[in-house]
């Protein structure tokens, strides 16, 4: 597997999390996705970003372009110096929120995209990358 | 700060969300929709959403919560023109918008408000109906 592309932005304030969905979902079109697994993962996005926002005291996404044989596919990969979490397994049960989301942020963005994958360090920060791939 | 504008039509208030909004600009809409139910008495609110692009939790959140306020001001909302793929991202990330009436379109919703608010206005008349002449 191979990353053909990168991209950084800034995740910091509640408008960044706009330019998040709106980056995402250019790159998506670039890609061809689908609408479906477009607004899935711009949906996705979105939940994210507004995590680092509120509870990581902001960070920064990377996008990636994927090329694996002839599969092509999009990783955003949000990371932040925040507090962490403490205990990763009940904040992906749905229903489970500290804040003002509907408590179902990372549960339902897991189902949103082809792979999520989470690591947080209490006290140095949260790593979350969530992969689309383009459906064929 | 910018607002998502409401327009005003019988009993009825008009919205049409036009833009990706911000979750400030979500939040103003919903403090600016309770106030204007209140201020106009209004029997209905119809939330127009066709060139709303993404729906996450948060915003359906605050689709939820207008609906909530309205229903407690006397005020019924329907949520029209949910695009598809959003519907389908909406119930797999878990929200089902319990509480939130929904239509295909303008039209359907606007009819569906209008019957809302005609029974509701003949309400006294059937009351009467039930004493009199009948």
């Amino acid at each position: 597997m191979l990353t053909a592309r990168t991209e950084q932005i800034p995740v910091r304030a509640q408008h960044d999390i706009v330019s998040v969905r709106q980056v995402v979902r250019s790159w998506c079109l670039n890609l061809g996705l689908g609408l479906v697994d477009l607004t899935k993962l711009v949906t996705a996005a979105s939940e994210i970003a507004r995590n680092t926002v509120e509870y990581g005291g902001g960070g920064t996404l990377v996008l990636e372009e994927l090329r694996d044989g002839l599969r092509v596919g999009v990783r955003l990969v949000f990371e932040d110096q925040g507090p962490g979490i403490p205990d990763i397994e009940r904040a992906l049960t749905d229903g489970y929120s500290t804040g003002t989301g509907m408590g179902l942020g990372l549960g339902g963005t897991r189902r949103l995209v082809d792979d999520f994958d989470i690591s947080s360090t209490p006290g140095a920060g949260t790593r979350v990358a969530i992969t689309k791939w383009k459906t064929r | 700060m910018d607002h998502i504008p409401i327009l005003r039509m019988g009993p009825v208030l008009l919205v049409s969300i036009q833009v990706d909004m911000h979750d400030q600009l979500a939040l103003g809409l919903q403090d600016d929709l309770t106030n204007a139910i209140t201020t106009h008495g209004a029997k209905g609110v119809l939330i127009d959403i066709s060139a709303v692009s993404m729906v996450d939790s948060f915003m359906g959140r605050m689709l939820a919560n207008i609906a909530g306020m309205a229903r407690i001001l006397d005020a019924t909302t329907v949520v029209v023109g949910m695009q598809p793929a959003v519907a389908i991202t909406l119930v797999e990330l878990g929200l089902s918008l319990e509480g939130v009436r929904t239509a295909l379109n303008v039209e359907k919703g606007m009819a569906h408000l209008q019957a809302i608010v005609a029974s509701a206005g003949a309400l006294p008349d059937s009351i009467d109906d039930a004493d009199g002449a009948d």
